[in-house]
């Protein structure tokens, strides 16, 4: 029987019923080759007892390694990739990767290294994390730093738990966050976990933070705020000086959300800005590989009076015996946060790119990235205008409420993009703007990169007046066309079952 | 070195397009009083070449696996990761994209996801499975919230054989949430004795299955014991024991939570790794992160898709099920690659070379003068060894001899100094099991 993987690929994206690993298999075909036990050992009935022991291995699919290597070679070319093209997701920062990191990483000095293995043979790996943790609080201004969290939402709880030692040390248990509407949605979801309840406050005619209704939330209850600066808008909060001594006046700390950091890198460090806890997210600013979703890395920073809170063990450098070491005896510290440093291997790689850049690499990032979105933004200005007025940072937010009444929705145009060569931008977020497309082109895009993209979107505009059916239908270039959502949720197919009968 | 593709023209004309005398320009909302007024104080930008000899440098710092025969467990081991899964999953396709959030362009990493969840559903005998999580600690940590929300009851029984790492993680988490945690004893057979405790108000209790020191817990009798006092069961299980031992669902678990980089992931320092989680098709609504779904396209082409999201902190926000959002999905598609790979009688192979090598080796090392064996009973790739020498002392001169073991137990359990954890993977040869136990007893005569 000739299956689908018979034939080749005639286009790239492959129109065909694409097969599930599952649907490759035939009894008795195998990649795997692992030695036998080769030793004089007891059988396995005599090593696990029939209570623990399974009689038939679990129905796992059966392919050659061929097979195998084809069908996820395949199944990778399905799929769009910085690597592929642009990438302008807003608060995403899809930004280039770059190959010597990969490189590094996959070094045996790092990706052999046991977690629990004593100190005295990893020195190369802390003196790594040593020198990236000091390089990133310089950058943010902040005292000390832990690469445990994983991610920047597990960075934000850590932050949070934090809040809630500094406040329980002063003897006040307080019970509220304050979040402006414009965050992420992973902001409230941390306070909810934090144990604390969020308090949302509206943003301004200026899609900034609303200052009277922000001090007006304000009391001794108010255990901090998050912000992300520059905001989801792409607007920097220029009152933040103001923003920052009402906080403290109430004895509230102010919470840096890393997301947008990509865009004031070298220009400006929350720590000047007041803000005494800061996560960032490497896999955004530090040009680590989002991986289709993870891994990332999401450490987490904060101001010298936090210090002996932050997660055990911390790195010291112990100048008697001029060695790192990770110091375990830390009585104050919220406890662990990941089950051994976090993402290390990301670490790596954002070390690998940090020293690539340097002190003027860094600012460049930040002003390039300034520059892009600026420029894209001005490029559209008059087909799709943005929710808020302005000069943007490193990314800009459009309304499409405007071509409503032709029958074209923001998730039209996007997809309309797909067939135009682009990868969409953040469609309807933040929830604050109606139809909100939120585009971040990043510095690594070039002028004809920028000038094709803002040439697509003016003719997709142009289209939803003239053809808006051609608009509604796209796309059309893809392995898929647009799925039903709705019957995913309702029939419900979450794991593959052999076909009945 | 950069990554800045502009040329100073392009600078120009892109300034002149915005009315601009130079990008400085640009940051004018920026309060002058808070900006950085000089370089940041951080290593000088190194040149390819520089930057390339320098990582080699600090990579030949540090010795792992790759300079020392490894015999470390405690969570992170030194398997075989096969070429194709190395090559596959590092693809730059898979590696560069972002979260599948456009389906039409996703569909490589979807299906990856999918298959993914399909096949820890297989291995684990369970119905459900998401995208993944951090690492075991944190999939443990959600399993925990599941729990509470489902039984609506706030206590949470750890197992004292549980990682010591995942307890510690569950404890920091538990301060947010109000939790009451408690971890039961471990008898003298190195297991908890679940039908000696009391379980009266509990909305989970957690066992591993194989538990940090190796041993195989009666994890049917505890499931069994959880739902008569209306807890659930949370199984902590390697999947690398899947293809010998009865599944986790099988033996009763309601949720199974494991870390996951043993299937085509390297140790890399403790991460990136990769948290697993499944569960029973009941809970789906409560499941933390992503979930991939089959559907079909406009076409009736099939398709996948993100479901369920109504459950994520994206549209839920503060009542979300969990506040997770970046996984490790480059991790999962590595383990789902890894599975396929070794299809039904590759996972029974892995399973039996590391229990019988294990067996050998528990054999080999307890024939040697003053080196006991910590317990007894059915055991699964880990073995807990007993000296007169400090167990942080011992780990620090084997590796002086060549030979990487533990952790150490004494930074976590009483009256265990002299204890360490050597494990044994299916690429120890009898050669390296017998040079270790040569080693060890050369260490404990000269000593």
């Amino acid at each position: 029987m000739s299956g689908p993987l018979e034939r080749s690929a005639g286009t790239r994206f492959e129109t065909e019923r694409f097969p599930v690993v599952y649907e490759l298999s035939r009894a008795g075909r195998r990649a795997w080759s692992l030695p036998a036990t080769e030793v004089d050992a007891p059988e396995l009935a005599e090593i696990i007892p029939e209570a623990h022991r399974r009689t038939d291995p679990p129905a796992l699919p059966e392919v050659s390694e061929r097979d195998l290597v084809r069908h996820y070679t395949r199944l990778s070319q399905r799929n769009w990739a910085i690597d592929v093209g642009a990438y302008p997701l807003g608060s995403c920062t899809m930004k280039y990767n770059p190959k010597l990191a990969e490189e590094a990483a996959a070094l045996p000095g790092f990706a052999a290294l046991h977690p629990m293995a004593d100190d005295s043979l990893v020195q190369g790996a802390l003196e790594l994390l040593g020198t990236l943790e000091r390089a990133l609080c310089e950058a943010t201004g902040m005292a000390r730093l832990t690469f445990q969290p994983a991610a920047g939402a597990q960075g934000e709880l850590t932050g949070l738990l934090i809040m809630r030692a500094w406040h329980e040390s002063q003897g006040a248990a307080r019970r509220k966050v304050i979040i402006p509407d414009s965050a992420h949605g992973t902001n409230p979801a941390s306070v909810t976990l934090a144990g604390y309840q969020a308090v949302e406050v509206p943003s301004d005619e200026r899609g900034l933070v609303d200052l009277h209704a922000l001090e007006a939330a304000l009391d001794e209850d108010v255990a901090g705020l998050m912000l992300t600066n520059p905001n989801t808008l792409g607007l920097f909060e220029r009152d933040i000086e103001r923003i920052a001594a009402a906080l403290h006046k109430v004895g509230g700390l102010l919470y840096y959300d890393g997301a947008n950091f990509n865009s004031i890198v070298g220009v400006v460090r929350p720590g000047d800005m007041g803000f005494d806890i800061v996560h960032l997210n490497l896999h955004k600013t530090f040009a680590t590989p989002h991986g289709g979703g993870g891994p990332g890395s999401g450490p987490l920073a904060v101001s010298q009076r936090l210090e002996r809170f932050l997660p055990a063990p911390v790195l010291l450098w112990d100048e008697g015996t001029e060695r790192w070491r990770w110091d375990h005896d830390r009585p104050d510290s919220i406890g662990r946060i990941h089950s051994f440093h976090g993402n290390f291997g990301i670490n790596v790689r954002a070390y690998a790119y940090l020293r690539s850049l340097g002190p003027e690499g860094l600012r460049g990032v930040a002003e390039r990235a300034v520059l892009n979105a600026n420029y894209l933004r001005a490029l559209v200005a008059d087909e799709l205008p943005t929710a808020y007025p302005g000069t943007c940072m490193h990314e800009f937010v459009s309304s499409a409420k405007h071509l409503k009444k032709t029958g074209v929705r923001t998730t039209d145009i996007a997809k309309r993009l797909i067939d135009l060569g682009y990868h969409p931008p953040t469609v309807y977020f933040p929830l604050v703007v109606e139809e909100a497309l939120m585009v971040e082109p990043t510095e690594t895009e070039s002028k004809e990169t920028i000038d094709g993209l803002a040439d697509a979107l003016r003719q997709i505009v142009r289209e939803a007046t003239d053809d808006p059916d051609l608009v509604r239908a796209a796309p059309v270039t893809t392995p898929v066309r647009r799925p039903d959502e709705a019957r995913a949720a309702r029939d419900l197919r979450i794991r593959w079952t052999p076909p009945s009968g | 070195m950069d990554f800045l593709p502009h040329t100073p023209e392009d600078i120009a004309a892109m300034l002149a397009r915005l009315d601009l005398e130079s990008i400085g320009d640009l940051f004018e909302p920026v309060p002058a009083a808070v900006r950085v007024d000089r370089a940041l104080d951080v290593p000088a930008a190194l040149d390819e070449v520089s930057l390339a000899a320098h990582m080699r440098v600090l990579a030949a710092k540090s010795q792992g696996a790759a300079d020392l025969v490894c015999f470390a467990g405690g969570g992170a081991y030194d398997h075989h990761v096969p070429a194709a899964v190395t090559a596959l999953g590092s693809r730059a396709e898979f590696a560069t994209s972002y979260t599948p959030y456009q389906p039409e362009l996703s569909q490589g990493v979807l299906q990856a996801i999918f298959e993914f969840q399909s096949l820890l559903c297989d291995i684990y005998g369970m119905e459900v499975a998401n995208a993944s999580l951090y690492d075991g600690a944190s999939a443990l940590v959600e399993a925990v919230n599941l729990a509470v929300r489902v039984t609506k009851r706030d206590r949470a029984i750890l197992g004292g054989a549980v990682h010591p790492h995942y307890a510690e993680v569950v404890r920091t988490y538990s301060s947010g949430l109000g939790l009451d945690l408690d971890v039961a004893a471990v008898t003298d057979a190195g297991v908890t004795d679940w039908n000696a405790l009391d379980l009266t108000g509990a909305a989970a209790i957690v066992v591993p299955y194989p538990n940090f020191f190796g041993r195989l817990e009666d994890l049917a009798g505890a499931a069994e014991r959880a739902h008569a006092a209306g807890a659930l069961c949370i199984a902590v299980v390697d999947p690398t024991a899947m293809g010998i031992l009865r599944s986790p669902g099988d033996l009763g678990a309601d949720v199974v939570v494991a870390e996951g980089h043993a299937l085509g992931n390297p140790m890399a320092y403790g991460g990136p790794y990769v948290g697993l989680f499944a569960t029973k098709l009941e809970f789906v609504r409560q499941v933390p992160g992503r979930i991939a779904g089959e559907t079909v396209d406009a076409d009736g082409r099939r398709a996948f898709v993100l479901t369920l999201q109504a459950r994520e902190q994206h549209i839920r926000r503060a009542k979300a099920a969990s506040n997770v959002c970046t996984n490790q999905t480059l991790m999962a598609i590595a383990a789902a690659i890894h599975l396929s790979w070794l299809g039904p009688q590759g996972l029974h192979r892995l399973g039996e070379t590391c229990a019988r090598r294990t067996a050998f080796a528990a054999r080999v090392l307890g024939e040697i003068p003053e080196c006991t064996l910590r317990y007894d009973g059915p055991r699964f790739k880990e073995i807990v060894i007993e000296t007169p020498m400090d167990g942080a002392n011992l780990c620090r001169r084997l590796a002086g001899r060549g030979y990487l073991v533990g952790p150490a137990l004494g930074r976590w359990f009483e009256e265990m100094d002299r204890c360490l954890l050597i494990a044994v993977t299916e690429k120890r040869t009898e050669a390296d099991i017998r040079g270790l136990a040569e080693a060890i007893e050369k260490e404990l005569a000269e000593r």
